[in-house]
């Protein structure tokens, strides 16, 4: 018990260290960036300064906060497809050899197809409903990680427990289920945080392509047509709640997977006992 | 009750992992393998239990299949991480389709046995290197079975918590009576435990030895320092030296090949 209690201290120690270090960065990284628009008397619209980024970026909010929900939304499908169907293509990968085989080679190109070169087809295709197009553009970018990822932890599995469930006679499926598929949980959670970023660029990847105005346009085309219109301080702010987007997806995915791992991963661990 | 008749294996890179090997075990008796590394101890095992196909040879079994319950306890303790103490324990009557309430009384049983109680919440990464074997032990228990197969089940443990391990082993043994093979590459532990001590030597596998302890149990810790544990113990070594003499010989005659 009094381990425990120090143990959770020194962690809350080691916390704040870790928020107080990066924000002591940023804010002297801010401060430069101030110093250096006003000491060059950069124009706006070459370099906003930041607080100029800060106005807007509140004068602005309803526009791009409308504009992030979208982007937002698209990420969230793609992300949850690609994490559905990319468990469901990696447990099919590990019962049969020959699946593997004939279906990972198209994973790969798939997966390094560039984007930006496929999503036209993709938007032409689907060209009555662009919400689709750019979930399904996502969706290619952000499954393959949760694939690989997947695939190698329903492989390596102790195989001493292997040994363990065949003496006892295990079905197929009580091995996926009670072996196979729980010793791949940290490897398809390393997958989560990677595809969660990538299923985000993909989603602003596909915007910029399709290029749609309208109601349902999100971030990406928000910047896009800032940067066509010279309004440069309204491009700055809607990067920077992309960004943001991205930083809050990786940080939720990585608490979650913290949570899961809580009781046995090495990973989780931050205290030698 | 079990006897391995002239048991040889090969594996499919030519390497001959046992030749010739016959071994007969009466029901409830504790049996020490001992040898070199590479002699094929752990592949008795493995065949024992059906987890490796034998190349030429028979198994007998003195009963039927339905009396035969094997258990196996690994090396490492091969817990799962994920699962607590209770959970792990209770893998075994799972898979064989038991309803958690069923098994509870039998999980605590098994728990209480190797003395863990209290532990049942605990996860693996929790417990030290002795417990995580006793969470082992109590898992292969479970099932009660009657043969208990053990490939160097306490080889990565300290000295102190070892002979711990050992002495409760052989308690749980006196009031069980299964039937043991129990592999290990440390003598002192095989004299200790055993009814017989098989040595077995390397390059091919076999059986070179086969020393009776006569010895009655319970075993108390004042025979470890007894004159007749001595006795025992150099003769198992010695025949160990021989093994490993043979393999030295062996090796020079390949080398003056060459």
């Amino acid at each position: 018990m009094k381990r425990k209690t120090s143990s959770k201290r020194s962690k809350k120690r080691s916390l704040s260290a870790n928020v107080i270090a990066p924000v002591l960065v940023g804010i002297l990284a801010f401060v430069l960036w101030d110093v250096f628009v006003r000491v060059t008397g950069m124009p706006p619209y070459l370099l906003p300064g930041p607080l100029l980024v800060l106005q807007t970026l509140i004068a602005d909010w309803n526009d791009l906060f409308s504009a992030l929900l979208v982007t937002v939304q698209i990420t969230v499908v793609a992300f949850v497809t690609a994490a559905v169907s990319g468990l469901l293509i990696s447990v099919l990968f590990t019962q049969s050899q020959w699946i593997e085989r004939s279906f990972y080679p198209y994973a790969v190109i798939l997966q390094t197809t560039p984007i930006v070169a496929i999503a036209p087809l993709i938007i032409i295709w689907l060209k009555n409903n662009t919400f689709a197009a750019l979930v399904v553009c996502a969706w290619i970018v952000a499954f393959f990680p949760i694939v690989s990822n997947t695939t190698l932890g329903l492989n390596s599995v102790d195989r001493n427990l292997l040994n363990l469930f065949q003496l006892y006679k295990a079905s197929r499926w009580q091995t996926l289920l009670y072996l196979r598929l729980p010793a791949a949980l940290p490897y398809f959670l390393g997958g989560l945080r990677i595809s969660g970023g990538l299923a985000l660029i993909g989603a602003v990847v596909a915007e910029f392509v399709a290029g749609t105005g309208g109601a349902r346009s999100g971030i990406a085309y928000s910047i896009l047509i800032s940067s066509y219109n010279l309004q440069i301080p309204r491009m700055f702010a809607a990067l920077f709640l992309t960004t943001g987007l991205g930083v809050t997806i990786f940080v939720g995915l990585s608490v979650l997977s913290e949570w899961l791992l809580r009781h046995w991963h090495e990973s989780a661990i931050k205290e030698d006992w | 009750m079990i006897a391995l008749n002239h048991i040889s294996k090969v594996y499919g890179n030519g390497t001959v992992a046992l030749q010739d090997m016959n071994l007969a075990i009466a029901q409830s008796q504790l049996i020490g393998l001992v040898g070199p590394s590479g002699c094929g101890k752990s592949t008795v095992l493995r065949l024992v239990a059906g987890l490796s196909q034998k190349s030429s040879g028979t198994i007998e079994w003195g009963m039927d299949r339905e009396v035969k319950k094997l258990a196996y306890v690994f090396q490492d303790a091969a817990l799962m991480p994920w699962a607590n103490v209770r959970e792990n324990v209770r893998l075994p009557l799972k898979l064989s389709g038991m309803s958690k309430r069923t098994a509870a009384t039998r999980v605590q049983q098994a728990i209480e046995l190797v003395g863990l109680s209290g532990f049942e919440r605990s996860y693996p990464r929790e417990l030290s290197g002795g417990m995580k074997m006793r969470v082992s032990i109590a898992r292969a228990l479970v099932t009660q079975p009657n043969i208990l197969l053990m490939d160097e089940p306490f080889g990565a443990l300290d000295e102190i918590t070892r002979s711990k391990l050992n002495s409760d082993l052989l308690n749980l043994w006196q009031q069980q009576r299964w039937t043991v093979i129990f592999v290990t590459h440390n003598i002192y532990e095989a004299v200790y435990l055993s009814n017989r001590v098989i040595v077995m030597a390397a390059r091919p596998g076999r059986a070179i030895a086969d020393i009776a302890i006569e010895v009655p149990y319970p075993r108390t810790e004042a025979f470890r320092t007894s004159s007749l544990y001595n006795k025992y113990c150099r003769e198992v070594s010695e025949r160990l030296a021989e093994a490993m003499e043979e393999r030295q010989e062996v090796r020079g005659e390949t080398q003056n090949i060459f």
